[in-house]
């Protein structure tokens, strides 16, 4: 039993005193200096109408739902694209890894650079093809695509999380549809997307709490001291906005309402996201 | 260009292939598929990688070229790196960071494996329970616990110390714990027994037999929790003060803040940082990856 001992003392203080310690705090005004004093339910009416606070919470919607499908669809297509690809998946994998390992805040400044509106990397590219690119960087309805973008990079870890399912489908199963005449896409739908539904769900799970929370790349590029060039309004994420609240304004009290709000907002996606996924999820040997 | 031809032409492709001949010729259908997945995966690579080569290479042009894109460039300099050097006390970072990395990494390490140990040897009541805790406290977002945790530090006067960004670890993460025991539930219990009836008591049990076991799964743990520390930013950003306290990615913050949209424009500067910030991580991977390798042999052979 004493084995347990750590995590036992480390979860009462670091975990289960600080979850209760931040909703006491929620009830309160704070800022680190004089006591907390108890102002009941007013943060939470002032999260209800804080428009920052409303703006992160949508900036943070839009991320997650357009970025969380492309991110396992990028995956899932990549992974594909492994599993064919016999000896050399090796190799491939690793290069697909390798941007996994950049840290988040270069990676947010690589977004400055690649992104950057008159002669970066992308514009240039999309020159060729004769497109006018976006000022990515500083056009407040392109801020978050490119942020989007960007984050495709890291798809590594999900890859190899879909490429290890992809591994495990039988071959038979592909042998009889072909048999049966599915085609390609009849195949990847009805045999494959089943058969690895565990994999994308966890995959799925996984990056929708991830992107609800994200904030390195967003803050690297769009925010800090002396940010003066950029319009950050429409990168201000959730997490970012809590941080600035609690630690650039001392407003202990109001950022952790805003905090238990995030923490609801994630149990109910979750919950949700499990309880689709009751109807949709596959197991192996489950019938 | 990144992205928007990601999985688009993965379909039409692997269309093509299958449809273009009958399943009789399957060995022909078959080399022009991989044809096409080669390509296709040579393609995503390139669009992988480029950015990385992009970020070394304009870090090794003049400060006037930086920005001009050229895959090689026109003239090859480490005057940045010099001036990197001059301007931001990057040795000291770096040697915080290693010092910040290596103790949340052990810590992490042997912390989560005792716990870890505990769950899966060890039948007591209350185990699922806690166990499920441990599985639930994952979940948890960081928002809601960094407020508190930070007034901890505070009131221990540890603020601007680099100790609230490894010490945590001294008590496991839940994460690991979860993975080790995975590992620790796949060796067989006979073992055990046989070593206690030899004597061994429950730390020698552990320390001498279970934990030289899983060494694969330990440098995992090592190595995962080596990247968290290193790439972490948002504790040095809440921990640290004083510039000589700075971790090298809240360095390289510091210096985007200083030289980049701030004003001063020198950017080739916050180029240069970021590929020293980069490095150690790639240098890492390749370590890594073999350490994976003998891992595994080596607990193949043993076991």
């Amino acid at each position: 039993m004493l084995f347990l001992l750590p995590w036992l003392i480390g979860f009462l203080v670091f975990t289960a005193w600080p979850v209760v310690y931040t909703f006491y705090l929620s009830l309160t005004d704070y800022d680190v200096i004089n006591d907390p004093a108890f102002v009941g339910l007013d943060n939470y009416r002032q999260v209800a109408q804080d428009s920052a606070a409303r703006r992160a919470m949508s900036n943070t919607l839009y991320y997650t739902v357009i970025q969380v499908p492309l991110y396992v669809l990028v995956s899932l297509g990549l992974a594909m694209l492994l599993n064919q690809a016999g000896r050399a998946s090796g190799f491939f994998r690793t290069v697909f890894f390798l941007p996994n390992m950049t840290p988040p805040v270069a990676t947010g400044v690589l977004l400055l650079f690649l992104f950057y509106g008159q002669n970066g990397l992308v514009n240039e590219a999309l020159g060729w093809v004769g497109i006018d690119g976006p000022n990515w960087t500083s056009d407040p309805r392109w801020v978050k695509p490119g942020l989007i973008l960007m984050s495709l990079l890291s798809v590594g870890g999900s890859v190899i999380i879909l490429l290890a399912a992809l591994r495990n489908v039988p071959e038979e199963l592909y042998d009889a549809a072909r048999v049966d005449g599915a085609g390609f896409l009849r195949r990847t739908w009805s045999v494959t997307v089943p058969m690895i539904s565990g994999s994308l769900l966890f995959v799925f799970i996984v990056n929708t709490i991830a992107a609800l929370q994200s904030f390195t790349e967003a803050y690297t590029a769009f925010f800090g001291v002396g940010n003066t060039t950029y319009r950050n309004d429409a990168a201000e994420f959730y997490v970012i906005h809590v941080f600035r609240q609690a630690f650039e304004f001392l407003q202990m009290g109001y950022a952790s309402a805003l905090a238990w709000v995030l923490f609801v907002v994630i149990m109910i996606i979750t919950a949700f996201q499990l309880l689709v996924s009751r109807r949709l999820v596959f197991y192996q040997g489950d019938q | 260009m990144t992205v928007p031809t990601s999985s688009a032409p993965t379909l039409p492709g692997g269309l093509a292939a299958e449809t273009a001949a009958p399943a009789a010729r399957r060995p022909l259908r078959s080399r022009v598929g991989r044809g096409v997945v080669v390509a296709l995966l040579i393609g995503f690579s390139i669009v992988f990688l480029y950015p990385f080569v992009w970020l070394v290479s304009a870090s090794l042009k003049p400060r006037s070229d930086v920005f001009d894109n050229r895959l090689i460039p026109e003239t090859v300099t480490f005057r940045n790196y010099v001036t990197v050097w001059q301007e931001a006390p990057m040795l000291l970072w770096l040697g915080n960071t290693l010092l910040v990395t290596v103790l949340a990494a052990l810590a992490v390490t042997l912390s989560s494996a005792m716990v870890a140990w505990g769950f899966a040897y060890y039948r007591f009541r209350g185990r699922t329970l806690l166990f499920a805790l441990v599985l639930g406290s994952m979940m948890l977002p960081g928002a809601v616990t960094m407020i508190p945790v930070f007034l901890i530090w505070n009131s221990l006067g540890q603020v601007d110390t680099l100790t609230p960004l490894w010490a945590g670890n001294l008590f496991g993460s839940a994460f690991y714990i979860f993975l080790l025991r995975q590992f620790f539930l796949g060796l067989p219990r006979e073992l055990f027994e046989a070593a206690k009836i030899d004597g061994a008591g429950h730390w020698a049990m552990f320390w001498r037999i279970a934990l030289p076991l899983c060494r694969p799964a330990l440098v995992v743990t090592l190595l995962f929790e080596f990247q968290a520390a290193w790439t972490d930013l948002m504790r040095p950003l809440i921990y640290l003060r004083d510039s000589s306290h700075f971790t090298i990615p809240r360095g390289l913050k510091a210096l985007v803040d200083q030289f980049g949209s701030g004003g001063e424009f020198r950017w080739e500067i916050i180029v240069t940082a970021s590929v020293i910030t980069t490095v150690p991580m790639i240098v890492l991977f390749f370590l890594g990856q073999r350490h994976f390798v003998a891992g595994i042999a080596t607990g193949g052979t043993k076991g």
